[in-house]
C-alpha cells in the first residue's frame, strides 16, 4: 500500500506512526449490516483499529456507535460483514467469545450487576477459585484474593471513594458505578479495549482520570476503541477518529489534520468529507 | 467517610432512636433475622395457647412434616433467584413418586433402578421446564402453569388414579420415613437428607461460580449476558437442578406418607412459595438466601401444625397460612425501608 491509500482509507496518519498503519490492524470491520425489524442499525460499516492506537468514534445519538461496538464485541451478531482480528476471520456468537479473544467492554449500559458487591462484579464470568483441592474439586472461590486484586485495579484507577471492594454496586454513585465498570474493561490486560461514553457520569477529576488510564493502556500497546460525545475529550486523547452518521462511516480523520469544528460539521453531514481531503 | 465526631452526620448518627426503630435497624443489617423472628414468635405464641406444643414429641413430628415442604423449597428458591416462578412444583414430584412406585410394586422392579428411574424422570421434567423458558422463550410463570397440568394429567392416567401402599413397595423407597432416636426427639432419615440438601446447595449458592451466576442472572439477565455469564446456560442448569431435589422429594414423601398418592401434597405449590417468600428472597430474582427459604419452610409448617394442634380446622388454617405470607412480605417491606 502506498502512503496515500492509506490516507484516504485511513484518515490522516500520524506523524511517526506509519510503521503502524502499514501493519495488520488488530480488529477490522468490513461491510457490517445489522437491522432491527425495520430500523437500519449499520448500513454497511467499515472500521479500523490499528496495535497501540486510540481510536475514538463520534456521532450524534443514534448514528449507530454503540450497535456498531456491539456488533464488534459480540453482544449482537451481525447479519452481514466480516470481522477480522489480526487477519483472522472471527465470528462471536456471544459477549464471553470476544473476552476470550482478548477484547473488553465497558458498555453505555455498564451491564454491572447491582445487587453483587465491586469484586464480584470486577471478576464476573472470570472468578478465580482457591488453590489445592478446595478449589479443584470444590470449587470453591477465592474470594478473598479476588476482593484484594480488585481493591488494587480500583486503586489504579485512582478512585478513592471507593473503599471498600465488598460493598454492592447499587449503593454506589453513578459516577463510582461507571468507573467499577472501566476498571474491570482495564483490569485484565486484553489486546482491545472499548470503551462507550465511560465518562458520561463522571466529574472533571474522574474523567481525567480515565483519560490517562487510556493513554496508559495505550502506551502498554493495547488498542482502544473510545465513544464520547465529549469533543476536546476526543481531540485530547484520540490518534484517529472515526465519525459514525446515519449507521455508516462518514469518514476518518485525525486530531492533526481536522480541528473539532470540521469534525462536528462531517458528524452532523454539513460538510462532506470528499476522498482527496480524507487526509 | 471516616466518622468526624463534629460533623452534622455524626450528629445525626446519635440521634435519639425509639425502640422499634432499633429493632428496624438490626434487622435491617441482617435480613435472616426477620424470618428468625418470626419463627420464635410463632414459637412463643403457641407455646403458651397449647403446652403440648414444645414436647420432644411434637417436635419432632414437626421436623417430619416440615420435610417434604423444606425439600420442594429448595427447587422453588433456585428457581425464583432467577426472577422465576415455578407452579410445577408439586406436579413433578407426585409423578415422580407415582413413576417410582408403579414401577417396583410387589417386587416389579429392583427399588433403586425403581428410584432411580424416578429421580431422573424428574430431572427431565425440570429441563422441559428450563428449555421451554430459554429456547422458546416463554415466561416461567406460563410454562409451569402448563406443565403443571400436563405432569398431573401424566401422574393420573399413568398410576389409573390408584394409591399403592407401603407395604407393596420395596424396603429403600420407604426408607426414608425410617425414623432413629437423639435423646427424646425421634428424627427420620428424610429429615437428614433435607439438612444434606440444604448444606450442599448452600455452599454451591454462595462459594462457587455457579451460585455468583444464578443471583447475575437472576438480579439483570441482560448485563449477566454482557459480562459474559452463560445465562441460558445457568438457567436451563437451574430448573433441571430444581427437578432434581423434586425427586429427592418425592422419595422422601413415599417415606412420609406411607404411600403413593396421585393427590398428595395438594399445596406442595403455594407452602414451598410461602416458604421462599417468607424466608426473605425476592420475587424480582437476584436476592436471597437458602437459609431464609429453611426458616420460612419452617414456619409455615409451624403455624399449620400449631393450629392443628389447638383444635383448629383445616379450612381456618389455609385462611391462616393466606395471613401470615401477606403479614411477613409487610414486615419484610417495612425492614427494606429503614434509613441507612
Ligand atoms: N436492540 C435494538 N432494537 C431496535 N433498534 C435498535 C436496537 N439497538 C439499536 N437500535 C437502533 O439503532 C440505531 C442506532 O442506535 P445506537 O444505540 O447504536 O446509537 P448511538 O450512536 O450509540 O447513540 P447514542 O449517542 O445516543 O448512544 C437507533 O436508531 C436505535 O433505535
Ligand atoms: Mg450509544
Amino acid at each position: 500500500m502506498s502512503a496515500s491509500d492509506l490516507e484516504v482509507a485511513y484518515g490522516g496518519v500520524p506523524a511517526g506512526k506509519e510503521d503502524v498503519y502499514s501493519k495488520q490492524p488488530v480488529l477490522s470491520a468490513r461491510k457490517l449490516v445489522i437491522t432491527f425489524g425495520r430500523v437500519v442499525g449499520l448500513d454497511g460499516v467499515d472500521l479500523d483499529l490499528y496495535p497501540g492506537e486510540v481510536l475514538a468514534v463520534i456521532g450524534d445519538n443514534g448514528a449507530g456507535k454503540s450497535t456498531l461496538i456491539k456488533c464488534l464485541t459480540g453482544a449482537y451478531v451481525p447479519d452481514s460483514g466480516e470481522i477480522t482480528m489480526s487477519g483472522q476471520p472471527v465470528h462471536f456468537k456471544k459477549p464471553q467469545d470476544a473476552r476470550e479473544a482478548g477484547i473488553e467492554t465497558v458498555y453505555q449500559q455498564l451491564a454491572v450487576i447491582p445487587a453483587l458487591d465491586i469484586a464480584s462484579n470486577l471478576y464476573l464470568a472470570r472468578e478465580e477459585r482457591r488453590k489445592g483441592p478446595l478449589g479443584s474439586v470444590l470449587r470453591m472461590l477465592d474470594k478473598k484474593g479476588m476482593e484484594r486484586r480488585a481493591g488494587d485495579a480500583v486503586q489504579n484507577l485512582g478512585i478513592q471513594t471507593i473503599q471498600n471492594m465488598g460493598q454492592a454496586v447499587e449503593t454506589l454513585s453513578g459516577g463510582q458505578r461507571q468507573a467499577v465498570a472501566v476498571a474491570r474493561a482495564a483490569a485484565f490486560g486484553s489486546k482491545v479495549v472499548v470503551l462507550d461514553e465511560p465518562t458520561a457520569a463522571l466529574g472533571v477529576k474522574e474523567s481525567g482520570m480515565v483519560l490517562d488510564m487510556v493513554k496508559q493502556l495505550r502506551d502498554k500497546g493495547q488498542s482502544i476503541i473510545l465513544i464520547s460525545h465529549n469533543m476536546p475529550h476526543v481531540w485530547e486523547v484520540a490518534d484517529r477518529i472515526h465519525i459514525q452518521r446515519l449507521g455508516g462511516r462518514a469518514g476518518v480523520i485525525t486530531p492533526q489534520t481536522h480541528d473539532m469544528g470540521e469534525g462536528v460539521a462531517i458528524m452532523t453531514g454539513a460538510t462532506k468529507l470528499s476522498q482527496d481531503s480524507a487526509a | 467517610m471516616t466518622a468526624d465526631v463534629s460533623s452534622a452526620a455524626a450528629e445525626f448518627a446519635r440521634r435519639q432512636q425509639s425502640p422499634l426503630q432499633r429493632i428496624q435497624h438490626q434487622l435491617h443489617g441482617r435480613p435472616w433475622l426477620s424470618p428468625l423472628f418470626l419463627l420464635f414468635v410463632t414459637f412463643v405464641a403457641f407455646f403458651i395457647a397449647t403446652p403440648t406444643f414444645l414436647t420432644a414429641n411434637s417436635m419432632g413430628i414437626l421436623l417430619q412434616q416440615t420435610a417434604v415442604v423444606a425439600a420442594l423449597a429448595v427447587g422453588q428458591t433456585l428457581v425464583i433467584l432467577t426472577a422465576g416462578i415455578d407452579l410445577s412444583v408439586g406436579a413433578v414430584m407426585v409423578l415422580s413418586m407415582m413413576v417410582m412406585a408403579t414401577l417396583t410394586k410387589d417386587g416389579g422392579m429392583p427399588g433403586v433402578l425403581g428410584l432411580l428411574i424416578g429421580v431422573a424422570l424428574a430431572v427431565g421434567a425440570g429441563a422441559i421446564n428450563g428449555l421451554l423458558v430459554t429456547r422458546i422463550n416463554l415466561p416461567p410463570f406460563i410454562v409451569t402453569l402448563g406443565t403443571l397440568s400436563i405432569f398431573t394429567a401424566i401422574a393420573l392416567l399413568y398410576s389409573g388414579g390408584e394409591s399403592i401402599q407401603q407395604e407393596h413397595l420395596p424396603g429403600l423407597l420407604n426408607a426414608l420415613g425410617n425414623d432413629f432416636g437423639i435423646g427424646k426427639f425421634r428424627l427420620t432419615w428424610g429429615i437428614v437428607v433435607v439438612i444434606a440438601i440444604y448444606a450442599v446447595m448452600s455452599f454451591v449458592l454462595s462459594q462457587t461460580a455457579w451460585g455468583r451466576y444464578v443471583y447475575a442472572v437472576g438480579d439483570d439477565a441482560e448485563s449477566a449476558r454482557l459480562s459474559g455469564v452463560p445465562s441460558k446456560r445457568i438457567l436451563l442448569a437451574v430448573y433441571t437442578v430444581a427437578g432434581l431435589v423434586y425427586g429427592i422429594a418425592a422419595w422422601i414423601l413415599i417415606g412420609r406418607a406411607g404411600a403413593a398418592t396421585p393427590n398428595a401434597a395438594p399445596t406442595a405449590n403455594l407452602d414451598s412459595i410461602t416458604a421462599v417468600v417468607i424466608g426473605g428472597t425476592s420475587l424480582f430474582g437476584g436476592r436471597g438466601r437458602l437459609i431464609g427459604t429453611l426458616i420460612g419452610a419452617l414456619i409455615v409448617q409451624t403455624f399449620d401444625f400449631g393450629l392443628s394442634q389447638m383444635g383448629v380446622n383445616q379450612q381456618w388454617r389455609v385462611l391462616a397460612t393466606g395471613l401470615l405470607v401477606i403479614i411477613a412480605v409487610a414486615i419484610d417491606q417495612w425492614i427494606r425501608r429503614v434509613k441507612a
